[in-house]
């Protein structure tokens, strides 16, 4: 897989002393949408800021499709639009301006046309000549992807884009990001919405305390670290787990009216036809059944306590 | 060079200024012409002539200087400390632009800014007392310096500033003080000899007696000193400058 950002060896200290970063590695695919989660200072916004050259670097190296983002920064950073977590913007200028004014900054010639496409791809042209300070947060924010988006970059970084964000506005963007990877561009976004993840990523990486945790195809993980569960809701209680059941992971619940059945997404001779039939052997009866699977958020949360 | 990048910044900093054009250009008008009436007609009447100008020509190269040194240092502080201020430094600061750019944009807005008052007061000034320009030529570029360095100087104090009262402090208590004892109102010759000592480590008596040499042809001190003073305050800015975007110094932690 070819890639668009390696990061090596990253270490950042803050002039405070605090250790934000400890020896990062990461390599971001060509094209693709990455997901960093990480619970409030775990260092994402860190390390997205200096990749994008805000904050500086202790320790380490970072290519951008390439070039290294301090030695050889204009040509990194004409590659890299980025939607900071806060929102900031000149609250006096107009919608148009500030969106022609990034272009500019970024190296790139002016172009009303690509601004006109750029507002409706994130549905501001009506806004256009307004006022940002008139505009809701909203609104605002989508006023930062535009200015992210105003010079084409190949890489878009997204930190929390959809933080306060109503769910319409959400599914919007999401839209909007999978058409930026359709049409090529290598997306990172990080999330507190593990939903967002799980619907939109690629692969998912996960940092705490300063240092990533894991890397994995978010198929991979689901499956790897993923675990199903059957309940059973019995006819009759039972007082305790019949010893011909003994060799499956049970656990009785729901004042013994509930068989709970627990096993890995992996295995994939789960057993459950043979479960069924020793529970017809034996004799119990049962009405109905419920499977359920994790969702990324029970990983995640075990993953990141496991390591508390 | 990112030649868009640097026109970026240049005309989003000039067109801030064009949203509060009629502040920007009345105040200044108004405190000349306040000046002029209080200064040139009513006080300057029973003033003799200083080294044979009359004392209301005489005060007006000190006043342009005055409003130069004030729109160059505000105009320049201002432009850089709201970014950062405001958090929408984060975009010149991930932008494919070095400190030449970014510099560029910026003190050259302020210091056009500055250029334009500069001239508009001239003109105001004309209104109220017939003069010459002996050096055009000189009397621009006087201007043009003093404007760029002053623009640094303000550059600097904005990327210092953590606040707004210490964006106002330099200005407020050394800039103004200085401008005021630097013979904007007065020939250093007047003062008695220990004073014209110490006037000399004042760098705006140096400004203000240069550019008052292009227009009357005499000073106090001469104008090719004048001229190494300006320069040598220039390079000063420059290296902190310099200095501020290798360290990343209030820019980047
Ligand atoms: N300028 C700074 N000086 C000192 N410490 C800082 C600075 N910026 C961030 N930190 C610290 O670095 C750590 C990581 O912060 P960061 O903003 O990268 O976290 P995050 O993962 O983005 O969190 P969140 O999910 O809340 O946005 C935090 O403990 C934070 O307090
Ligand atoms: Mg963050």
């Amino acid at each position: 897989m070819e890639s668009m950002i390696s990061v090596k060896g990253l270490t950042k200290a803050y002039a405070s002393g605090f250790q934000a970063l400890r020896n990062i590695d990461l390599d971001i695919h060509r094209g693709e949408i990455f997901a960093l989660l990480g619970p409030n200072g775990a260092g994402k916004t860190t390390l997205i800021n200096i990749i994008c050259g805000i904050v500086r670097p202790t320790a380490g190296i970072i290519l951008a499709d390439g070039h290294d983002v301090v030695r050889d920064f204009r040509a990194a950073r004409s590659r890299i639009g980025l939607v900071p977590q806060e929102l900031s913007t000149d609250m006096f200028e107009k919608v148009r301006a500030t969106v022609s004014f990034s272009r500019g900054l970024f190296g790139q010639p002016p172009d009303a046309a690509r601004i006109e496409q750029v507002l409706r791809a994130v549905s501001l042209w009506d806004q256009r000549d307004a006022k940002i300070m008139t505009l809701s947060s909203g609104m605002k924010r989508r006023v930062m992807i535009a200015k992210a988006l105003a010079h084409d970059p190949d890489i878009l970084f997204l930190d929390e884009p959809t933080a306060g964000v109503d769910v319409e506005l959400r599914r919007d963007m999401w839209a909007m990001v999978r058409g930026l990877r359709a049409s090529g561009v290598t997306i990172i976004l990080t999330t507190h919405y593990i939903e967002e993840a799980e619907e939109m990523a690629d692969r998912v990486g996960v940092i705490s305390k300063g240092e990533i945790i894991l890397v994995e195809e978010k198929a991979t993980l689901m499956r790897k670290l993923g675990k199903k569960q059957l309940r059973i809701q019995l006819l009759t209680p039972l007082s305790a787990i019949p010893t011909a059941l003994a060799r499956y992971p049970l656990e009785l619940g729901g004042n013994g009216c509930e068989l709970v059945y627990t096993f890995d997404t992996q295995g994939e001779g789960s057993g459950i036809a043979g479960l069924l039939r020793q529970l017809n052997d034996a004799g119990i009866g049962f009405r109905d059944l419920h499977s359920s699977e994790s969702s990324l958020e029970d990983i995640f949360v075990s993953l990141v306590s496991a390591r508390a | 060079m990112n030649l868009h990048a640097i026109r970026a910044i240049y005309g989003f900093e000039l067109s801030r200024w064009f949203r509060t054009l009629g502040q920007s250009i009345i105040s200044p008008v108004i405190s000349t012409s306040l000046y002029f009436v209080v200064f040139g007609a009513a006080i300057g009447a029973r003033m003799g002539s200083i080294d044979g100008v009359s004392y209301g020509a005489f005060i007006i190269p000190g006043l342009v200087m005055l409003n130069l040194l004030n729109e160059s240092i505000s105009n320049a502080s201002f432009g850089i400390y709201m970014p950062k201020f405001s958090g929408t430094i984060y975009e010149v600061l991930s932008a494919p632009v070095s400190a030449a750019e970014v510099v560029l944009g910026y003190v050259g807005a302020a210091a056009t800014k500055s250029v334009l008052l500069g001239l508009l007061i001239l003109v105001t000034a004309r209104l109220f007392v017939p003069y010459e320009i002996a050096h055009p030529l000189m009397m621009f570029g006087f201007l043009v310096l003093t404007a760029v360095t002053f623009s640094l100087f303000g550059f600097i104090i904005g990327i210092w500033a953590d606040g707004f009262e210490k964006l106002q402090i330099i200005p407020l208590m050394i800039v103004t003080p200085l401008t005021f004892l630097g013979g904007s109102f007065y020939s250093i010759s007047m003062l008695p000899p220990v004073w014209q000592t110490i006037a000399l480590f004042n760098p705006v008596v140096y400004l203000i007696s240069g550019f008052r040499w292009s227009f009357y042809g005499v000073a106090d001190i001469g104008a090719g000193v004048s001229l190494a003073m300006i320069l040598v305050f220039l390079s000063v800015c420059l290296a902190v400058v310099w200095w501020i975007f290798r360290t990343g110094y209030r820019l980047k932690s």
